[in-house]
C-alpha cells in the first residue's frame, strides 16, 4: 500500500525513523490520540532494526538506568503489546549464559547475585545440569545461569505491525522521505523539510537510530551516536536443535565495554524459521560494510565450541548491522531543552529492539505532558554537553 | 591450503570461462580455473561422464567442436602448467582486495558434485589471484503458476540437462511452455529420446515464426539448422501454439494434467479458451537468470537488462569498473554460448593488457565486433520474447511462490496491503520469500516482479538487486569457516 505523500502534512507528532523505536513511538503516540506522521529516508526498518537478532534481554544488564528501562520495557512487551505477540513471533524462550572456566563461573555467579538483587529472575545452573536446558551443549562448560525473562521477536515484523496498528489509529507512514532540515520558530522546531515538501508538527521525535546524530546536526545540536558494527551468521534451517538464547559469560563484559577494537563472544540461538543465528561481534569501524572474514571465522569457531553439533552445519548467509552507540552506553530519550519541540529516542546500542516498546511509551507520555512511568533524567539528550565543551 | 598466487582466477568453466582461461594461458598468464562441475563445459555443454562413456557422444549439442577445441587447449595448458583446473570446487567468498598487494584471496570448498573421494583428497581451501574473470553463467528463470510445485514440473533447462547429462527422459507425455527459441530444442530433444510432446505453448505471438525462431536457437549456425527443427517438429507431430500459456498444473502427488489457455498481448488469459492435456511432465522455460552473486560481492555495478534480468555493467572490454575484475558471459546479459565465448576471450585479453602484456589490438576489435553483433541479436530475441507483463495475474492466492519457505502469493499480497511492503526487499523481510536454502535463486525474479506489480510499477534494479545479493556465494560448513580462525590474524 502506498500512501499519498500529501497525507499527514500537519500532525501532532512527526517521528523521524521507521525502525523499531520509531514504530513503537508512533504506535503509543497514536494510541494516546495524537495524529502521527512517520518519515524515513529509506524503506521500513532500513537500518539496524532489520539487521539484528531481535533480542529482548535482561540477562546482559547490570543494575542502573538501562536495567530499569529493560525491566519496564519487558512489562510493556508482556502487557501492553501482549495481544500482538504472535504477530511478531514474540517468544519468551529464556536465555542461558554459560561459563567455560572456573574463573568465569565465579564471576557469573557474582553477576547473578547482583542481578537477583536488582529484580532479575535468574536460576544458577550447575555444569552437570546444562544439558537439561540444551541437550547438544558442550560438555566442557563449568557453570551456567538461566534467565526465563529473556525473549526474542522478529524485529522486521515488530516494525511492520506496530506501524500498521499506528496507521489503523490514523497515523501516516512515508518511506523514502528523508528529512533534510528543520523548520524553526525561534529556537523551537515546528516542522521538517523533505524533498517531498514540508511537514509540520509541534512535537518531532528523532528516532533515527544510528543516524540520529545526523538528524541532531540538522537541528544544530550535538548528540553523539556512533556506529558499532556487528555480524551475524545464519545457518541452513534445522530441526529444533537449540532451544534458548545461549551465550558465553564474556558477552556481558563485551556489551559493557567501550573498546574500539574487535570483540567477539558467542551468542547462538534458534529461530521460528529453523535457522540458527550466530553472533556476536563488536567493532567501531564507522559504517564500513566490507565483509570481515576474521569476524565470521571467529563466530563460527566459538559457536562450535558451544555446540559441537554445529560443526557440519552450513552457513547460508551473513549480515551485519550498526548498533547506535553512545559514549556512556545509555540511550538518549526525552525532550531536548536546546530545541523546544524536539525529542530524541535513539542510541539504544544492541538493545534497541528490546527497549523500543518502553521507549515508545515513555516518549508518548512525555509528549502529552503527563508524568513518565520512569524518570528520563539519566537519558537526557543534553548530558554530553559539558563533556564536549 | 596453498600459498600459490596466480595471475588470473577464472570462475566457471562454461563457454565464457573456458574461453577466458585458455585465452589467458595462451598469452602467458598463470591461471586457476575454478568450477563447481565435475568436468568442463558448464550447463551449455553438459555431457555424460567422460570417464564412463568416452568423448564421442555429443547428441543435442551445438558448437560441439568449439567445446572440444577449447577442452584440448585446456588439457594442453594444464600439462604445461599454465592452468590449474579445480573442478568440483565451489567459490564461497571473495575476500576484499588486499591493499598492500592489490590481490584477492578466493575461499573454496567442495561443490555439491564432489563425492567422498574428493572429500578425502582435500582441494585447496584458498587461492590468491592478481586478477579475476567472473564467468558464473546463469540458470533457468522460473515463474510460479498454480501447481508448479508438483513433482514432474521442471524448468525447461532441467529437462534439457537430464537429456544432455545422463540421457534420461523426464517423462512419457510432455508439454513444454514459456517463451523463446529455447523451447524448441527441449521439445525436439524429448521427442527424439522417445517422449510424446503434446504441445509447445509459446506465450508470445510469432508471425512467420519458424525460420526466425529456429535460427535464433543456434547462432552461429552450427549443428541443427532452423529448417531441421521444423522438420523434426513435423516428424514428431509437435503442435506449436502461440499466445498460449499453461494456466494451471493439476495432480495429486505428481503432474497428471495441465490447463492451457490463450492470452492477449499483455499476457492476460482469454476466457473460454482453456484446454486440458493429460501429461506426466511439464517443462517451463521463461529465459534465464544470470548468477550475479559474485559480481555483486565484488561491488560491480548492475543494471536491469532488456529481458528484465539483473546483469553486471561492463565496459566494451569486459572491465567491471572494479580494478582487476572482469566479467564475461550471461552475467553481463543473457546472449548465448557464442557470445559468452567471445566475451571470455576478450576479458582475458583485456586482463593481459591491463597487466602490461602485449596483445593484438586487431584481436580485440574483432572480438568487440563479434560481441556487438551477438548482442544486437540477443536484444532482438529478448524483445520478441518478453515475459508477459500480466504474468502475476496467473497466480492464485494459494500459489506457492517461494518453495523453500513455503510462502504463497496471498502472503505477499497481505504483506503489501497490510504491512506496507512496497518493494522486493521489504516483502522478503516481512514474508520471508527467498530466505531459505536457495536464497532466492529460484524465486528472486518472481518476487521482484510481484513486488512491482503489487505497487503498479515496473520492477526496478533495486527490486532485483535485493534478491540477487548473497553474502555467501554458496553455503559453507561452519567447520570450514572456523578452520580459518587459526590462520587469519585478527
Amino acid at each position: 500500500m502506498t500512501t499519498a505523500v500529501e497525507s499527514g502534512r500537519t500532525a501532532d507528532v512527526i517521528v523521524i525513523g521507521a525502525g523499531a523505536v520509531g514504530a513503537a513511538t508512533a504506535y503509543f503516540a497514536a494510541r494516546a490520540g495524537l495524529r502521527v506522521t512517520v518519515l524515513d529516508s529509506g524503506p521500513l526498518a532500513g537500518g539496524t532494526s532489520s539487521a539484528c537478532e531481535g533480542n529482548i534481554l535482561v540477562s546482559d544488564k547490570e543494575a542502573g538506568p538501562e536495567l530499569d528501562l529493560s525491566l519496564y520495557s519487558q512489562k510493556i512487551w508482556r502487557e501492553d503489546l501482549a495481544e500482538f505477540a504472535d504477530l511478531f513471533e514474540f517468544e519468551s524462550k529464556g536465555g542461558l549464559v554459560v561459563a567455560a572456566s572456573e574463573r568465569s563461573a565465579q564471576s557469573l555467579h557474582d553477576l547473578t547475585e547482583r542481578q537477583r538483587a536488582s529484580g532479575i529472575q535468574v536460576t544458577n545452573v550447575p555444569a552437570n545440569s546444562l544439558t537439561d536446558y540444551e541437550p547438544h551443549i558442550s560438555k566442557k562448560l563449568t557453570a551456567g545461569a538461566f534467565y526465563p525473562e529473556d525473549a526474542q521477536v522478529q524485529p522486521m515484523l515488530v516494525v511492520a505491525h506496530l506501524l500498521r496498528l499506528a496507521r489503523e489509529l490514523g497515523a501516516f507512514v512515508h518511506t523514502r522521505t528523508p528529512v533534510t532540515g528543520f523548520i524553526r520558530k525561534g529556537a523551537a522546531a515546528i516542522g521538517v523539510q523533505t524533498p517531498q515538501g514540508d511537514f509540520h508538527a509541534p512535537s518531532i521525535v528523532n528516532a533515527a537510530g544510528t543516524w540520529a546524530g545526523n538528524i541532531a546536526d540538522l537541528a544544530g545540536i550535538h548528540v553523539p551516536v556512533l556506529p558499532r558494527r556487528g555480524f551475524v551468521l545464519v545457518t541452513e534451517p534445522l530441526p529444533v536443535t537449540i532451544h534458548h538464547k545461549v551465550y558465553a559469560a564474556e558477552y556481558v563484559d563485551n556489551v559493557l565495554s567501550s573498546d574500539a577494537g574487535l570483540q567477539t563472544s558467542p551468542v547462538v540461538e534458534g529461530t521460528d524459521s529453523g535457522t540458527v543465528l550466530i553472533g556476536s561481534s563488536r567493532e567501531r569501524v564507522g559504517f564500513d560494510r566490507t565483509v570481515s572474514l576474521p569476524v565470521l571465522a571467529a563466530l563460527a569457531a566459538k559457536a562450535i565450541d558451544l555446540f559441537p553439533v554445529l560443526e557440519d552445519i552450513k552457513a547460508i548467509r551473513h549480515y551485519h548491522g550498526f548498533r547506535p552507540y553512545c559514549p556512556d552506553h545509555l540511550p538518549v530519550i526525552g525532550p531536548d531543552p536546546r530545541v523546544p519541540g524536539l525529542w530524541h529516542a535513539a542510541g539504544h546500542e544492541g538493545a534497541g529492539i528490546g527497549l523500543s516498546a518502553g521507549t515508545g511509551k515513555l516518549i508518548a507520555q512525555s509528549i502529552i505532558g503527563i508524568s513518565t512511568d520512569l524518570p528520563l533524567g539519566s537519558f537526557a539528550p543534553e548530558r554530553f554537553e559539558q563533556v564536549l565543551t | 591450503m596453498t600459498d600459490r598466487v596466480f595471475d588470473i582466477g577464472v570462475i566457471g568453466a562454461g563457454p565464457a570461462g573456458l574461453a577466458a582461461a585458455t585465452a589467458a594461458a595462451s598469452v602467458g598468464l598463470s591461471v586457476v580455473l575454478i568450477d563447481a562441475g565435475s568436468q568442463p563445459g558448464g550447463q551449455y555443454w553438459r555431457h555424460p561422464d567422460e570417464q564412463q562413456v568416452g568423448e564421442t557422444d555429443h547428441a543435442g549439442h551445438h558448437d560441439w567442436t568449439t567445446f572440444t577445441t577449447m577442452r584440448s587447449a585446456l588439457h594442453t595448458a594444464m600439462e604445461a602448467g599454465h592452468i590449474t583446473y579445480l573442478p568440483d570446487t565451489q567459490l564461497w567468498l571473495i575476500d576484499p582486495v588486499k591493499e598492500a598487494t592489490a590481490r584477492r584471496t578466493l575461499r573454496l570448498t567442495n561443490s555439491y558434485t564432489a563425492g567422498p573421494e574428493q572429500h578425502i583428497a582435500r582441494r585447496p581451501t584458498e587461492v590468491t589471484v592478481d586478477q579475476l574473470i567472473l564467468c558464473p553463467g546463469g540458470y533457468d528463470r522460473q515463474l510460479p503458476v498454480p501447481g508448479w510445485d508438483l513433482p514432474g514440473v521442471m524448468a525447461a533447462g532441467g529437462v534439457q540437462a537430464l537429456l544432455k547429462g545422463s540421457r534420461t527422459v523426464a517423462g512419457r507425455r510432455a508439454i513444454i511452455a514459456g517463451t523463446g527459441p529455447f523451447l524448441l530444442p527441449v521439445a525436439v530433444g524429448l521427442a527424439e529420446a522417445g517422449a510424446e510432446v503434446v504441445s509447445i505453448c509459446e506465450a508470445g505471438a510469432i508471425r512467420n515464426w519458424l525460420p526466425h525462431v529456429a535460427a535464433a536457437a543456434q547462432v552461429p549456425s552450427k549443428g541443427l539448422e532452423g529448417a531441421q527443427y521444423a522438420a523434426l517438429m513435423a516428424k514428431h507431430r509437435i503442435p506449436y501454439r502461440s499466445r498460449t500459456i499453461i494456466r494451471a498444473i493439476h495432480g495429486e502427488t505428481s503432474v497428471e494434467a495441465v490447463t492451457t489457455c490463450k492470452v492477449d498481448s499483455s499476457g492476460t488469459p482469454i476466457a473460454g479458451t482453456e484446454r486440458r492435456y493429460e501429461v506426466d511432465v511439464v517443462g517451463l522455460g521463461w529465459g534465464f537468470t544470470p548468477s550475479l552473486e559474485l559480481p555483486v560481492m565484488v561491488g560491480a555495478q548492475t543494471r536491469r537488462d532488456v529481458d528484465g534480468s539483473l546483469v553486471a555493467v561492463v565496459d566494451d572490454q569486459q572491465r567491471s569498473g572494479i580494478p582487476g575484475v572482469y566479467i564475461a558471459g550471461e552475467a553481463t546479459g543473457v546472449g548465448g554460448a557464442s557470445m559468452a565465448v567471445a566475451e571470455g576471450k576478450l576479458a582475458a585479453l583485456t586482463a593481459a593488457a591491463d597487466s602490461g602484456r602485449p596483445i593484438s589490438p586487431r584481436d580485440v576489435s574483432r572480438l568487440q565486433h563479434k560481441i556487438k553483433r551477438f548482442r544486437g541479436f540477443a536484444v532482438a530475441m529478448h524483445t520478441a520474447h518478453p515475459v508477459p507483463e500480466a504474468w502475476t495475474g496467473w497466480l492464485e492466492p494459494e500459489t506457492v511462490v517461494c518453495r523453500c519457505e513455503e510462502v504463497n502469493y496471498g502472503d505477499l499480497c497481505t504483506a503489501h496491503e497490510e504491512l506496507q511492503a512496497d518493494d522486493a526487499r521489504t516483502l522478503k523481510l516481512v514474508a520471508r520469500p527467498g530466505m531459505g536454502w536457495c536464497q532466492g535463486r529460484v524465486c528472486g525474479y518472481a518476487i521482484a516482479g510481484i513486488a512491482a506489480s503489487l505497487c503498479g510499477r515496473e520492477p526496478s534494479e533495486e527490486d532485483l538487486r535485493s534478491q540477487g545479493k548473497r553474502t555467501l556465494a554458496s553455503p559453507v560448513a561452519l567447520s570450514d569457516l572456523a578452520a580459518l580462525n587459526n590462520e587469519i590474524h585478527l
